[in-house]
């Protein structure tokens, strides 16, 4: 059967069973639609938080980021899996335990205060969009390249699908098309990984595989030894060392860990939770569900890099293989045969370098370069789809409760009934899906560097806010809020300033203590925290009854 | 009450402390500050830097969680404070 007709029919098949579930789970009250009833069992809430925190960054291009960054590339696999530590035991059943529908709620009741919610609102909002254009966007990649369908045609029906399921079955229909988009989306990554590791190293776990030896036809020897004497030779630096600071790398851990812990779309899934103990097992489950990708990342990039070297470097360009060609033609892999002579020189030095390759090819094409047979690239596309499309539906439900829930029914709205609020929801989540896919379609060209706008904001705003309301029973209105909005004016100016302002300044000698503006997120947490406990200190104490739900949530079991 | 719920409370930072603790060694000092000492020390085709900062500090976060939720349960078998188990009710509910 050809590639193309591979493809519809797996996507096709995946497309459907997400429909199936959607009309299963139709949501018929707020609660439902908000948090699927607090109904969901942990083993299912863990599959759904990994495939609602796993996105198409994740899948498609995580590996190639590692792969070109070598050790360095562990700021995003600590990053992306340590915030699920402080998750679990800082965060997630005391949230649980307060029982409400979101971030928001809980920073609003927490500080007694209108204006913390509407700073967490716009929070949750500006993070939840920065992030969802960039999965509509994965949505339309993944439609042009592999079934060679327009890109915008590509978001549209990646919207349509979303929206349906989203619109139908709120938090309910989300949460279990999640569970399906999970199975998908780790089988087709570990599919292709458990392939080359056999083909290269003769190991079937990949993790193993890459501090193997190599298959003798490969020339034998560790493959990572091999890996760093082949990248000196062409003048990188070995890809087993580090090329960024300690403090830096250090810095951009952080924040990716404090940010994870303060995203409200990861946040809300343990409201979804039956009890406090539930909430803690379903962090456990979510986080060693999200480690077997992550952990295979690692591996599949050395895999390919070693693949990708071996194959190109020094090779006669007309002798290269077919999905040279194809990668070749939509710009993702570019040649200029600088010094004339047919053959193709990958090195380090810019003036001598003649390939460029596009990161994410690396997951993409990684099966094609390592010849899988056609059902090993058609099962990509069909991962890269449930990846995107399960992280954007999670994100569009956090938008949607926002406005429907905290700016209209606890702010401007309060009387409205529950029938009213849900057609609400329904109304935000369809104005959401149309604006991300406008995004999707008519993309920012900032998408890359808002990422690092979204983690920063979350860790210098909801995580210290969040974290005070449970640890420190004296914190008040007064220190949340100005700590908030210190930690997030300072990061934004930082990040906005070398990203958008100066992007050419964007250097380690004009860093603040050489922190990028990727790491500059810890700092306003930092900074967050020490004036929120100065400014605690000379402001009048919380209310009774706010100090005895804190009291009262830090006990599961007692009624809030 | 309240005093008990104190006592409980104290015993769940320490929990905390302790977990919190080895989080921090593994992902700040073995991952980033150490890596370059530690990567003397090798297992097959690691170097053990390398090993925990790519491998080694994903599986530790793993374990901590299932670690941690062990001992909330002894904790809170100890306080009395075990939470109704509602979906397995409600199974039973049905069953009857």
């Amino acid at each position: 059967m050809s590639l193309q007709l591979l493809t519809y029919i797996f996507v096709g098949i995946t497309f459907i069973v997400y429909i199936g579930i959607a009309i299963w789970s139709r949501a018929s009250s707020t609660q439902e639609f908000y948090i699927a009833g607090a109904h969901v069992p942990p083993l299912a809430n863990g599959l759904a938080t990994a495939a609602d925190w796993m996105s198409a960054a994740s899948f498609i291009s995580m590996a190639g980021i590692v792969s070109y960054m070598g050790r360095d590339g562990s700021v995003y696999l600590m990053g992306w899996t340590g915030g699920y530590v402080l998750l679990a035991l800082m965060i997630a059943p005391y949230l649980r335990d307060f029982g409400k529908f979101t971030v928001p709620d809980f920073i609003g009741d927490r500080y007694y205060s209108q204006l913390a919610r509407m700073v967490a609102v716009v929070c949750a909002i500006f993070v939840s969009f920065t992030y969802v254009a960039g999965q509509m966007r994965g949505v339309g990649v993944v439609f042009s390249r592999f079934l060679e369908v327009d890109i915008n045609l590509g978001v549209l029906i990646g919207m349509t699908i979303v929206f349906f399921y989203a619109v139908l079955g709120g938090m309910k229909g989300i949460t279990y098309t999640q569970v399906a988009q999970y199975c998908v989306l780790i089988f087709a990554y570990m599919v292709p990984a458990v392939f080359i590791s056999i083909l290269m190293t003769g190991n079937v776990i990949p993790q193993i595989g890459f501090g193997s030896e190599l298959n003798e036809s490969m020339g034998g020897g560790y493959l990572l030894d091999r890996l760093d004497g082949l990248h000196q030779e062409l003048g990188f630096a070995a890809y087993t060392a580090g090329v960024r600071s300690s403090l830096d790398v250090l810095f951009i851990t952080a924040a990716l860990i404090m940010g994870t812990a303060g995203l409200p779309h990861v946040i809300i899934r343990f409201f979804t939770v039956p009890s406090v103990r539930a909430a803690r097992k379903s962090a456990g489950y979510a986080l060693f569900f999200i480690a077997i990708l992550y952990t295979t990342a690692p591996a599949i990039a050395a895999f390919a890099r070693t693949n990708l070297i071996n194959t190109v470097n020094n090779a006669v360009y007309t002798e290269m293989p077919v999905w040279f060609r194809t990668w070749e033609n939509i710009n993702l892999i570019t040649f200029d045969d600088k010094n004339g002579d047919g053959r193709i020189q990958y090195v380090a030095d810019p003036g001598i370098n003649e390939l460029n390759v596009d990161r994410d090819i690396i997951v993409l094409a990684n099966p094609e370069i390592a010849q899988l047979p056609n059902w090993v690239i058609a099962l990509i596309a069909a991962g890269g789809l449930a990846a995107a499309l399960s992280t954007a539906a999670g994100l569009l439900l956090v938008i949607s409760t926002s406005i429907s829930h905290d700016l209209l029914k606890r702010n401007l709205m309060p009387n409205i009934s529950e029938k009213q609020e849900l057609k609400f929801a329904r109304i935000a989540i369809f104005f959401a899906v149309c604006i991300a896919g406008y995004f999707g379609i008519n993309p920012p060209g900032f998408v890359a560097q808002v990422v690092a706008f979204a983690f920063g904001l979350a860790a210098s705003s909801f995580f210290p806010a969040i974290v005070l309301g449970i640890f420190s029973v004296r914190m008040n209105k007064e220190g949340a809020v100005s700590g908030m909005i210190a930690g997030i004016v300072f990061t934004a100016t930082y990040i906005i300033y070398f990203k958008f302002i100066n992007p050419a300044a964007d250097t380690a000698e004009n860093w603040w203590f050489g922190i990028s503006p990727e790491g500059i997120g810890t700092v306003g947490m930092l900074l967050n925290f020490i004036i929120s406990v100065v400014v605690c200190r000379f402001t009048p104490a919380p209310p009774q009854d706010v100090v005895d739900m804190v009291l009262d949530i830090r006990v599961p079991g007692k009624p809030s | 009450m309240r005093e008990d719920d104190n006592k409980y409370w104290q015993e769940n930072i320490r929990i905390l402390k302790i977990l919190l603790g080895i989080w921090f060694v593994v992902s700040f000092l073995m991952s980033v500050i150490f890596v370059d000492q530690l990567d003397v020390i090798r297992i097959g085709g690691f170097k053990f830097g390398f090993w925990m900062a790519q491998q080694g500090s994903i599986y530790v976060y793993v374990i901590l969680i299932f670690v941690y939720l062990k001992m909330m349960d002894n904790l809170n078998h100890k306080y009395h404070h075990e939470e109704k188990d509602i979906l397995a009710e409600e199974k039973s509910d049905q069953a009857s």
